[in-house]
């Protein structure tokens, strides 16, 4: 369980939204007196060396090979994260694509495999708004590592890894097909679960959702995005 | 041009195509001098060798298929995006419904994600864990015998399916006495199980296996070295390791190429390491290799579930953290199950707080930090894996299933193009895709 072992700690936050009130409504409804409550959502952010594990290993490894290849590391990776025992490198678009050929073909890191590519909205991280997710396996070191990508919702372009990962294929379709995110080089980036003709694309989280028309002395059941919450 | 109703023709850019609905073939006129002739076939999605809501898209070339492509989402349901409108609680009911044939796979894959987004894993009570062990277990026995099952009744051996079926009604039964319901339980929670095992729960279970081990003889020797089922199966979907990995096939499929990967043994989960069992591997690649793999994956649940009984002790099955232990203390009374009077005494006249923990986590749920956790688990299919992301609020942010079916109907082409129609039939029974998972 050496890839669980704790390590160096993350040293800031990425903040991805503020959220105002207790209630997650909007317009009205909080009559609690915290509507004033102001909190930011962070998600954990850079985490500075040593990672611990083989974390430490996988990023000279892969910072050395971009190097060599006459491409600068912080022009491929922004930062990385070790949270909870997992290992994230948050990637540019750019490079994407002879990062992965690397984390794929370089004999120390092997991940042979892809596991999932899916798709998180951000709608108020600007001109992040889409991160693409992907999961990769080293059969050959038992390892797991997440590659993710942020891009524009103004220009939702990635380039696709079905190339590397012929089995992407799907994974990134769906990922379109819900997020909206256009995996260029993809052979076929068509609809996958929703019909040919959908409007919109479903995970996002500003898709509007339907109401159940349930009208009581003029006040209606508003759909569940609206509603209160916690 | 055709005028025939039935038996249109149009122009496109591929040449004239005819599309034909009926026995109306003598209306359609052959290919013109020079036009290559095709023949596309749509299967599904409602047929009875699809393996569920499945469409194929087929080119013949007679009784040879030239091209496949499969079409989903006949089945998609939003659950991913439903659970993000509940409690983290809440999911467990959603994320059971996906892959209908294993539920308390999607329920442990998604509790261990949120108790590890908690930092909890530590302190799950072993009771509860060997319990999930025990319930997965007999759900991988009830998850293959419907492969075999409906496998078996797509190639025409039908006795296979009542066999199957016969059996895995067994579980079923079990599953209602430990659960209260035969499928879609929502038994497994954040933190521990709804509730306890009922008494006289061991019995019950030492019953089923025995009653199991007689009948899985007869299923083994009315098929494994039966001429007609081997004549179907044998050297048929052959998907070689690199072809597995390349395409990220994992459970029984890539098992059938010779490698021994199972999560349990290669990334142990819910003290997998401790049990003793095999994972059983062939070489063959094919249909055949696949089904004995799981004749002999049933067989070491067996040896499972009977380590869990020798180990289950008295204790509780939730953890102890009040404010995230959901306070379900479920009795019988004289209208029905609800919540026991003692725990209704407890909070409505003795503990203050015990009402505050109550009303809080029944309305609001619990908060989980944020962050992000990718969590797998080996299904009957293969990797079960779970993307969670939390904001730190009550609620999922996201929820990703990388579910095992979606992942590996992708192989369907590699293994059936070149092959014949009826040997397509035993590619999809062999990857055994369930399209509530494929779709979710």
């Amino acid at each position: 369980m050496s890839n669980l072992e704790k390590s160096g700690g993350i040293t800031e936050g990425h903040q991805v939204d503020v959220r105002v009130g207790a209630f997650r409504n909007k317009d009205s409804g909080d009559t609690s007196g915290f509507g004033g409550l102001v909190s930011p959502v962070v998600m954990p952010g850079a985490s500075s060396k040593p990672f611990g594990a083989w974390f430490d290993m996988a990023a000279d490894v892969l910072e050395k090979s971009l190097t060599k290849s006459g491409i600068k590391a912080k022009d491929a990776i922004e930062y990385y994260t070790v949270d909870r025992g997992e290992f994230t490198i948050h990637a540019k678009p750019e490079h994407l694509l002879s990062l992965c050929q690397y984390l794929r073909d370089d004999e120390k890191l092997r991940f042979e495999m892809c596991a999932s590519v899916s798709g998180v909205h951000f709608p108020q991280d600007k001109d992040r708004e889409l991160v693409a997710v992907i999961h990769l396996l080293s059969m050959t070191h038992n390892r797991r590592i997440r590659v993710q990508v942020a891009v524009a919702d103004s220009n939702p372009h990635l380039p696709s890894i079905t190339a590397l990962w012929p089995n992407a294929d799907w994974h990134e379709r769906e990922t379109y097909d819900f997020f909206g995110i256009i995996f260029d080089g993809h052979p076929a980036l068509t609809r996958i679960q929703m019909p040919d003709d959908w409007p919109g694309h479903p995970q996002r989280k500003d898709y509007p959702l339907g109401g159940i028309p349930v009208e009581y002395k003029g006040a209606v059941v508003p759909p569940p995005s609206e509603r209160r919450g916690y | 041009m055709s005028t025939d109703y039935f038996a249109e023709s149009y122009e496109t850019t591929e040449g004239r195509v005819h599309t034909v609905t009926g026995g109306d073939w003598d209306s359609v006129t052959g290919a013109e001098a020079g036009q290559q002739e095709r023949v596309v076939v749509n299967m599904g999605p409602q047929h009875p060798s699809t393996h569920g809501v499945l469409r194929m898209i087929l080119e013949l070339d007679g009784e040879t298929v030239s091209e496949v492509r499969s079409a989903i989402g006949y089945l998609h349901t939003g659950i991913e995006k439903n659970l993000e409108y509940r409690s983290w609680t809440q999911g467990v009911t959603f994320v059971t419904r996906m892959d209908y044939l294993s539920p308390f796979f999607n329920e442990v894959a998604y509790c261990l994600a949120v108790e590890k987004l908690l930092g909890i894993e530590e302190q799950i009570p072993e009771r509860a864990t060997v319990i999930r062990v025990m319930l997965m277990e007999l759900n991988r026995i009830s998850s293959h015998l419907v492969c075999l099952a409906t496998g078996g009744m797509e190639l025409g051996a039908l006795t296979a399916m009542t066999t199957g079926l016969r059996d895995r009604e067994v579980v079923l039964e079990l599953y209602e006495e430990l659960t209260g319901l035969r499928m879609n339980h929502a038994f497994i929670r954040p933190g521990g199980l709804a509730q306890d095992l009922p008494v006289g729960a061991e019995g019950k279970v030492r019953k089923v296996i025995e009653t199991l081990r007689k009948n899985f003889k007869d299923t083994a020797n009315m098929l494994v070295d039966n001429s007609v089922w081997t004549a179907r199966t044998k050297d048929v979907g052959y998907l070689d390791l690199t072809g597995c990995v390349a395409l990220g096939m994992t459970g029984p499929v890539l098992r059938s190429t010779g490698i021994a990967w199972d999560l349990r043994k290669t990334q142990p989960y819910c003290g997998y390491e401790t049990y003793e069992f095999d994972v059983p591997v062939q070489t063959s690649c094919d249909a055949y290799g696949r089904f004995l793999i799981r004749l002999a994956e049933m067989q070491e649940s067996l040896k499972i579930i009977e380590q869990c009984l020798d180990r289950l002790q008295p204790g509780p099955v939730m953890v102890d953290d009040k404010k995230i232990a959901w306070p379900a203390q479920l009795a019988v009374g004289s209208d029905g199950q609800g919540n026991s009077l003692d725990h209704i005494r407890h909070i409505m006249g003795e503990s203050m707080e015990a009402l505050i923990h109550h009303f809080k986590l029944v309305t609001e749920g619990f908060e989980v930090p944020a962050g992000q956790v990718y969590v797998a688990v080996e299904s009957p299919r293969g990797e079960l894996g779970v993307h969670v992301v939390s904001d730190g609020g009550t609620r999922p942010y996201r929820v990703h299933y990388r579910d095992p079916s979606f992942n590996n109907l992708q192989a369907v082409p590699a293994m059936a193009e070149g092959g014949q129609v009826a040997d397509l039939i035993a590619v999809v029974a062999s990857i055994d895709p369930v399209m509530g998972g494929v779709d979710r």
